[in-house]
């Protein structure tokens, strides 16, 4: 049978039980963001040819430099995950710093493809993009909206590594006691499975 | 081993290197298939198929759904069962409104 709880000096953890309420809590995730990308479907199918050249306007270079930082860094914290498992304290701390590094690089990525947008007067409700078709409209509300909500996860699941970091430096997190950093990792792979939708979906269905 | 609780399993570092390299290829795959144009129309299912493949590599060993028990398994499939009625449903009303 297998194991349900950890013990630690007499106390009973139950990792099991924590992984569970991380997934339910993914589960909401999912359908908050698949109301996002149904809103996309819809206007999609409603205004093809304006999405298809609306989404020449994206970099398919950062966005999929950005593909391969997001994919590397889901590769960092789960070995993250398996070192601290093996009791190596010390590997884990740098992959979770290097995971935190490159969730950095991706925002800063995602700044310089915002910033080059908003310099030619693409942003919503301003005089440039207003004067454009319906669907472009749509697209770069959508745009801004999914990719900022994304941005902001990525923000969020930083914040969240840097404290995993710091339990895992002071001991807190360890091979006896690593739930923290699994659901951690659980919710850093659900926001590059975010990301891997919308990079086809907004770089390059063209 | 029961399979209504997990295994304390360890995801090798080979696995998981592997599991990298693949998800690289695939997105190697998915840029040179949209550049390339050669698909046409069925290019945005072919970029969807692309990711669902890379989705299922990150949830089934990144994520460890592989070796969790059946509880955590059937949940997944319900959230996306869910989100897929939600969608189809939505463009039964969309398209023959």
């Amino acid at each position: 049978m297998g194991k349900m709880f950890n013990t630690i000096s007499g106390k009973q953890i139950d990792s099991q039980g924590k992984k569970i309420g991380m997934w339910f809590f993914l589960y909401t995730e999912i359908l908050f963001f698949g109301g996002m990308f149904l809103l996309y479907s819809v206007f999609r199918s409603k205004y093809p040819m304006d999405f298809h050249f609306a989404a020449t306007e994206e970099s398919i270079v950062l966005g999929s430099i950005n593909t391969a930082i997001l994919l590397t860094s889901s590769f960092f914290i789960a070995l993250s995950i398996s070192a601290i498992k093996r009791g190596e304290k010390r590997l884990s701390s740098c992959l979770q710093l290097a995971t935190m590094v490159l969730g950095f690089a991706f925002l800063v990525i995602k700044y310089f493809e915002w910033n080059a947008k908003i310099m030619k007067g693409i942003y919503p409700d301003s005089a440039v993009l207003l004067q454009k078709s319906k669907g472009t409209i749509l697209f770069f509300g959508l745009y801004y909206v999914m990719t900022g909500i994304h941005g902001l996860h990525v923000l969020i699941g930083i914040i969240v590594i840097s404290f995993m970091l710091y339990w895992t430096v002071k001991e807190k997190v360890t091979r006896a006691n690593y739930a923290r950093l699994e659901n951690t990792g659980l919710y850093w792979h659900f926001v590059d499975i975010v990301w891997i939708y919308l990079f086809p979906l907004f770089y390059l269905i063209t | 081993m029961n399979k209504d609780y997990p295994s304390d399993h360890i995801v090798s570092f080979k696995t998981n290197t592997f599991v990298w390299l693949a998800l690289l290829l695939l997105l190697g795959i998915t840029i040179s298939v949209s550049k390339m144009r050669l698909l046409g129309e069925y290019s945005v299912l072919a970029a969807l198929l692309i990711a669902s493949a890379k989705t299922a590599l990150v949830l089934a060993f990144f994520m460890h759904l592989k070796y969790e028990g059946r509880f955590l398994k059937r949940l997944i499939f319900l959230a996306i069962a869910a989100l897929t009625m939600i969608i189809a449903l939505t463009f039964a009303d969309v398209w023959y409104r």
